[in-house]
């Protein structure tokens, strides 16, 4: 079996006689020699990717003002950054929103303006002690004004991320982006052939102390991420590296509408070549890596899969999702991940990256439970009236009206003759439609986009279902749709308040 | 083509689609409407050749029309080509080209789905 030693690779990187290809170029190279003849034909293959990883940030230390402080609280263009580490340390978080901008300016635009150059205004309160007596100060920084500003990032690089859509009948925004309804499109993020981890599954090379392009800069993985899931094919990395060395060019701010800010970053790793098995692997294509495409319709922790999919079909423009076309496209960038993987392979053949011994592999086992949750909150059934009323839209809207008079709602669902709800009419409809005259049918008033509950969702759900359309009602449906129950913003209210009506 | 109907409120309520189909017998598509009590704002997809003709019929009832040349415009120092906008848009305006984003701008309507969608803010609607 070929085989060759890391230090080989790191002598002939010295020499400049190393050859290195792109994980875009590696599986025809090893379909073509045999993953024998790929070991005697290339040293590494580099990797990239360039997405949005929300999980980063950065500690700052400021240097010691006078009269000294020990910082309680700090803002950095009104971005609030952790301050409960040591005197003038500080951790700015990415997605942390700005106070006076919301999410249209976060941690990661305060990131993306220091690397640029640009001046930071800091607000910062102090605890008052007798070493440290300051209260309070304002300055103006740029990121050379900091003593150090390292990235920390714990979870980056995905080893592949689930596909979304959404079966729901409102458009969502989420962290996978504007997301159409009635599946109208599916979002993906990852760069597949390209992505680090996918070429090194095993972690043969890729451990802790593994030397990364990060940002334009030289940065380390300091160990598997947050999340990091091997088992599963999900495995992360955190991964550190001084932000004065980055580059605009691989970290930009970004924000996903109606959910916040999120830092797009440049990761590329190299993957020595130095045995067959190291070969084959980086040869995996984009039609080897599978994803699920899940259903962000339901707002649950356990999303349903609508199926599996290749970042092939994923990239190909369009999926069949049963039986219909439907658009996709990623939030992730193809173009700069071979940007990254292309100028990491220059690096190394000009001699100036230099490959790692990991101090330790990283884990062959992760953990990505979900949450241990202790207290428990009520479902809808719990909390919703049973006595409710409905009706067919056949019947006048008198009738309608002393139904609601003699009931305990201001809405009534409408039933079909199946008894499954189509639609919904309020006291409001039926003034109005008094006050125009000439209506005399339910039918007529009704409102057909009816939003409802299921009996065993959360309270938490029906509670932004309220907020979101700015209504005060939900039929509760069963499994098949008929309605059962009834729940209200007053039915909240009295939950928040601690007094419940049964 | 694509034209961007200013409706009046005067006469925000007079079949004026229909009339411009039968005086000019133009075939048109309406690619997004936007009329309620007292205005409204109507994009129309129309032949080259015709685009003249069925501008100056809109004219004559009182209709302010303007032919929207570069409805959208793309930022290149922010666009990181990632593609948030390319499935978002109705109309197909947005595609990779060697994983680049391109615009074809001809394809627009100016629903705006790409400007709140894009993360990197590189897309504007150039509102006429």
């Amino acid at each position: 079996m070929e085989a060759k030693s890391l230090s080989e690779v790191n002598e002939r990187i010295r020499d400049g006689s190393v050859r290195v290809v792109t994980a875009e170029e590696m599986p025809n190279i090893v379909d073509e020699l045999g993953p024998a003849g790929a070991v005697r034909e290339v040293d590494v293959v580099t990797t990239g990717t360039f997405g949005a990883m929300c999980s980063s940030g950065v500690f700052l230390n400021m240097g010691h003002s006078d009269p000294p402080i020990k910082i309680s609280k700090a803002f950095f263009n009104r971005v609030e950054a952790y301050g409960g580490v040591a005197a003038v340390d500080l951790f700015l978080g990415a997605t942390q929103p700005s106070e006076d901008q919301g999410m249209e300016y976060g941690g990661a635009h305060v990131i993306e303006d220091l690397v640029a150059g640009k001046s930071i205004d800091v607000e910062a309160e102090g605890v008052g002690t007798d070493c440290y007596p300051q209260l309070e100060l304002e300055t103006n920084l740029k990121l050379e004004d900091f003593n150090q500003a390292t990235m920390v990032n714990p979870r980056n690089a995905y080893q592949r991320y689930n596909a979304a859509t959404n079966t729901s009948d409102r458009t969502l925004h989420t962290y996978m982006g504007t997301l159409l309804p009635r599946s109208g499109n599916v979002h993906y993020s990852g760069a597949g052939v390209l992505n680090p981890i996918s070429n090194d599954p095993d972690f043969e090379y890729i451990g802790v102390g593994t030397r990364i392009f990060l940002g334009g800069a030289e940065g380390f993985v300091m160990g598997s991420g947050t999340q990091h899931n091997p088992q599963n094919g999900f495995s992360t990395l955190m991964v550190t590296g001084d932000l004065k060395e980055m580059s605009p060019q691989y970290l930009r701010a970004a924000t996903f509408h109606m959910y916040g800010p999120s830092l797009y970053e440049g990761i590329g790793i190299p993957i020595p070549i130095l045995n067959e098995r190291m070969a084959l692997k980086a040869a995996v294509r984009d039609r080897d890596i599978r994803v699920p495409i899940v259903d962000y319709g339901v707002p649950r922790r356990d999303r349903p899969a609508l199926r599996e999919v290749s970042y092939q079909d994923l990239k190909s423009g369009m999926v069949d999702l049963n039986g219909k076309e439907v658009s996709t496209s990623s939030l992730s960038s193809f173009y700069h991940a071979r940007q990254i993987a292309g100028t990491l392979k220059q690096r190394i053949e000009n001699g100036s990256f230099l490959l790692t011994q990991a101090v330790q592999p990283l884990s062959k086992v992760g953990s990505s439970r979900p949450m241990k949750q202790t207290k428990e909150f009520p479902n809808v059934g719990d909390v919703m009236s049973r006595d409710v009323v409905t009706v067919r839209e056949s019947i006048g809207i008198e009738d309608a009206a002393s139904r609601i008079v003699g009931g305990k709602f201001d809405h009534l669902p409408v039933v079909s003759d199946e008894d499954k709800l189509i639609g919904i009419v309020t006291s409001w409809d039926i003034s109005k439609a008094v006050a125009n005259g000439n209506i005399s049918k339910v039918s007529e008033i009704m409102t057909r986009r009816v939003y409802s509950a299921r009996l065993d969702e959360p309270v938490e759900l029906a509670a932004r279902t309220l907020d979101t359309h700015s209504i005060s009602a939900l039929p509760v449906i069963d499994r098949e749709g008929h309605v059962i129950g009834m729940i209200t913003s007053n039915d909240l209210s009295r939950l928040l308040a601690g007094r419940r009506s049964h | 083509m694509k034209l961007m109907l200013h409706v009046a409120p005067g006469i925000v309520r007079h079949p004026l689609i229909a009339s411009v189909i039968l005086e000019t017998q133009t075939l048109l598509n309406i690619e997004r409407a936007k009329v309620d009590a007292v205005s409204g704002e109507i994009v129309l997809d129309v032949a080259p050749d015709k685009c003249r003709l069925v501008k100056e019929a809109f004219e004559r009832r009182g209709v302010d029309v303007v032919l929207l040349e570069i409805p959208v415009i793309k930022d290149d120092d922010q666009c990181v080509h990632c593609g948030a906008c390319v499935s978002i848009c109705p109309t197909g305006t947005f595609k990779f080209d060697d994983w680049r984003v391109v615009v074809d701008s001809g394809k627009c309507i100016q629903c705006g789905a790409c400007v709140a969608g894009c993360p990197h803010r590189a897309l504007k609607l150039i509102l006429k």
